[in-house]
């Protein structure tokens, strides 16, 4: 729809592009195509190995590269820490590449690189992904639940203090609950992330549409549009990093109900 | 909205790649390389730590001496101000023995002065008796024309000088 009719379409942006002719690729009967989302997040991949790398000179005063990984390493530490306790430590290496990779992904989508022609793609901002990273997350809470405590794991849906005739009409409720936060969890990440880009791009086809209108409309709703898509700029780079972050507590919330069960 | 309207086409890819690479990033990153990283920032917190205390006990030691130094330098002083003492009460002692010898010198002299003070006066006494009985039998003499003797002038003047 994009450049028939000068229109901006606020959704193109969303659109999963197959690349290099590889449409074809199939494995047992599934499509693998390598698509513009999987650019994104090869190259999330790449630039986040860089970045911890570029960490690890292992020095006793830290240089500023090397800061700046261990800020996050101990972010994410400190709060398995407070979260779960010593027990969260074995947790650091997933819910430091959950949170990173989430972070990156969100950031690297904001990039405007199509200034150059680019077309930066939020692979974030589908839900098949954040599926993906939710289901993970989720599963790692069922496992960990009923490795440690077995059939036990159930009175996590049973609050202390539960008077006994309760217990029927709590245990489905907190079982419901306890079902619905995977998809909390991807639903979240998800709409966020689609939500600023889509805001971004309408505010965009204002600038674009008034200005072709006429000078008139494009000081009256261009430059007011334009302004209010920096402010937006900088509260989706803000958004980038909350939305992060919150997957990665509530995952660490969500592990430390499986070790600790309340 | 392309999520819901490729689903079909593009979930299996989307899916596949996804784990392929945060696979990739959870083994090589978060596996291999976060450990060490936290490894290199909690034994620079221990090296911090380890310092920390040397310091605390470095100066720990610091106040140890200082402290045995002031009790020395306590008992230095003192022992300097007993000396000092000692040496003030000596030097009264003598002062003091000196000054006796002196007085008992002033008191001999003193009254050996006095002996020589009385002696003048009884000897000017006795002078001023004789001169006083002639000086009687003279004014007799002429007066009354009587003429008495010595020892009766001198019995009368002896009587009439101590009343």
């Amino acid at each position: 729809m994009a450049g028939e009719e000068g229109k901006v379409d606020p959704m193109k942006q969303f659109e999963i592009e197959p690349m290099f002719g590889s449409d074809s690729w199939d494995v047992a009967g599934m499509n693998i195509a390598f698509t513009n989302s999987t650019l994104w997040m090869a190259i999330t991949t790449i630039l986040l190995v860089v970045f911890v790398a570029g960490g690890m000179k292992r020095e006793l005063v830290p240089g500023r590269w090397q800061m700046a990984v261990e800020f996050f390493t101990g972010f994410i530490d400190d709060m398995l820490d407070a979260n779960i306790g010593k027990e969260g430590r074995k947790y650091v290496p997933y819910v430091f590449t959950l949170f990173m990779f989430i972070l990156f992904g969100n950031l690297l989508g904001l990039l405007p690189l199509g200034l150059v022609g680019v077309h930066p793609f939020t692979f974030t901002s589908h839900f098949t992904v954040t599926g993906v990273f939710a289901v993970i997350s989720f599963s790692i809470v069922l496992i960990v639940g009923f490795w440690k405590h077995g059939i036990k794991f159930f009175t996590l849906f049973v609050p202390h203090g539960t008077p006994l005739p309760m217990i029927p009409v709590i245990f489905p409720i907190e079982l419901i609950s306890f079902l619905v936060r995977p998809f909390s969890l991807a639903l979240r990440l998800f709409v966020a992330m689609m939500a600023g880009h889509v805001l971004l791009k309408v505010l965009a086809s204002f600038v674009i549409d008034s200005t072709n209108a006429g000078a008139g409309f494009g000081v009256l709703v261009g430059i007011p549009s334009f302004t209010l898509m920096i402010g937006i700029s900088a509260l989706e780079i803000l958004v980038a990093g909350i939305q992060a972050y919150v997957f990665a507590l509530l995952t660490s919330l969500y592990i430390n109900d499986a070790e600790h069960l309340h | 909205m392309p999520q819901i309207a490729q689903l079909l086409e593009t979930y299996s890819s989307q899916i596949f790649w996804l784990l392929v690479f945060f696979g990739i990033t959870f083994f090589v990153v978060g596996r291999g390389m976060v450990p060490k990283v936290l490894d290199t920032v909690s034994l620079r917190d221990k090296q911090i730590a380890d310092d920390l205390a040397a310091a605390q006990s470095a100066r720990d030691a610091a106040g140890e001496q200082e402290e045995a130094w002031r009790v020395r330098e306590n008992e230095n002083r003192a022992a300097a101000q007993a000396l000092i003492a000692d040496a003030k009460a000596k030097a009264a002692a003598n002062t003091e023995k000196a000054l006796a010898k002196a007085q008992e010198g002033l008191d001999a002299q003193l009254a050996e002065a006095e002996g020589r003070i009385e002696e003048a006066r009884n000897s000017a006494m006795g002078e001023i008796e004789g001169v006083a009985a002639e000086a009687v039998q003279d004014i007799l003499l002429k007066v009354a024309g009587t003429k008495v003797t010595k020892p009766t002038a001198n019995k009368a003047v002896k009587e009439a000088l101590n009343g």
